[in-house]
């Protein structure tokens, strides 16, 4: 899905350490300016990799963990239909994963090294995730929130600088649609029911709103990796640019099905043409980034189990490859 | 910790008199599983009706540091081209 600005901490890139590295940083920068594209084994600065390599496997985590929520519900969907979409969409996370995943390996880092960032702690992965799912009505919320604030970042990411990258994300954008499609579809369906449904339904909004607007990162003056980030077209809108395009898309959305934003700020701004909000608790925010989310603990233990009580499976997977492989070499001789 | 499955290659022949093309790549520990693993990742949605997996190993990739030396002798021959030539205009079909 996404990944949010996290590593606060990079240092600047290293330009132009040699002389000739320093034409082919130009060169590079040139080709970048120009909308081509970067594919595996073209020279590219050092910190260029480096932060790829940092923001494709911590959207690829965000899909895996993104997984865990919405799993959560597989089993209690309340009709055969929703149950079938709901592990359709989760599939489609293991997938977008899988792709961000191999195209993160095309940077020359292993699998290996990656899923242990993830289940180490050291990589992050998008804030949202680390929000319980507490009732049916948080799926759809996700779908039409969620995925929805997940798509105003990939449509540009289409054409960002890294092939790899940017073809991956063409075939994630073609699935995610469906993905926020059916989250919204099911948020009409629980808001033309009785009483009760419709305020578990506008309780589900109220809980996951803020957490969406937050998916965006930081405010603009407080992410000094952008503009960095947007001159290697890896980045190609702001931060607030798009949280401001996600509010005012959604806001109708939700007053078409009878829903309201829990924003008492909330305004039409008629000399911007877009709408004025409340703002964002970022104590928050930096909490859930530090770890002290509410699930985030209970997020990583899922993963870490996972991939212990999967790791006979992996095993036995190659020593039967390799029994087979001798076999065949055997039966050849 | 690394037992790691080796990398595959995926290409996907969307349909018959189409080429395979490029999609990503999967880890798998045989050949079998990369055919399956690929159909999995890369064809819920009919994308495909073949699926060749290559070892990524296998696969040899031009160097792009010699791109020029290797595509340049093709830049000034534009007389492998069809518009390079001069037809009288009153002559048909070419």
């Amino acid at each position: 899905m996404y990944t949010t600005e996290l590593d606060k901490t990079q240092k600047k890139p290293d330009t132009a350490a040699r002389p000739e590295d320093s034409e082919r940083l130009a060169a590079f920068e040139a080709r970048v300016a120009a909308d081509e594209f970067i594919e595996p084994k073209d020279w590219m600065p050092e910190a260029y990799r480096r932060t790829l390599i940092r923001q494709m496997s911590q959207h690829a985590h965000s899909e895996i963990v993104g997984m865990l929520p919405e799993g959560n519900w597989i089993t209690r969907a309340p009709t055969l239909r929703r149950k079938l979409i709901l592990l359709a969409k989760v599939q489609d996370e293991a997938g977008h994963g899988l792709y961000l995943y191999s195209a993160t390996e095309t940077l020359g880092v292993s699998r290996d090294e990656l899923v242990q960032n993830l289940l180490s702690g050291k990589a992050k992965y998008s804030t949202i995730f680390n929000y319980p799912t507490l009732t049916w009505a948080d799926i759809p919320a996700i779908g039409w929130l969620v995925d929805g604030a997940a798509i105003m970042n990939q449509i540009p990411l289409q054409r960002c600088s890294y092939g790899p990258y940017a073809r991956a994300m063409v075939r994630i954008c073609k699935e995610e649609s469906f993905h926020q499609r059916q989250g919204y579809e099911a948020m009409c369906a629980l808001m033309e029911g009785p009483e009760a449904q419709r305020r578990v339904a506008q309780d589900a909004l109220n809980r996951w709103w803020w957490p969406a607007l937050m998916m965006f990162g930081p405010t603009d003056d407080n992410s000094p990796n952008s503009a960095q980030s947007m001159a290697w077209r890896i980045k190609r809108n702001s931060n607030d640019e798009l949280r401001q395009k996600f509010v005012d898309i959604t806001v109708p959305q939700a007053e078409a099905i009878g829903l309201k934003i829990p924003d008492p700020d909330l305004k039409w701004n008629e000399e911007k043409g877009g709408y004025d909000f409340g703002p964002i608790d970022w104590e928050e925010f930096y909490a859930v980034v530090r770890g002290e989310g509410p699930v985030n603990h209970e997020r990583m233990s899922a993963r870490r189990k996972a991939w212990d009580d999967g790791a006979w499976v992996r095993e036995a997977a190659s020593a039967h490859a390799a029994k087979v492989e001798a076999r065949r070499r055997a039966d050849a001789a | 910790m690394s037992n790691q499955w080796p990398l595959w290659e995926v290409f996907i022949r969307s349909k018959n008199g189409l080429a395979h093309r490029h999609a990503g790549s999967v880890h798998a520990a045989d050949a079998q599983m990369a055919i399956e693993n690929a159909r999995d990742l890369y064809t819920r949605r009919q994308e495909g009706v073949s699926l060749w997996v290559v070892p990524s190993a296998q696969i040899v990739a031009s160097d792009p540091s010699d791109a020029e030396a290797l595509f340049e002798p093709a830049k000034d021959k534009i007389y492998r081209h069809p518009t390079f030539y001069d037809i009288p205009s009153n002559v048909k079909y070419m």
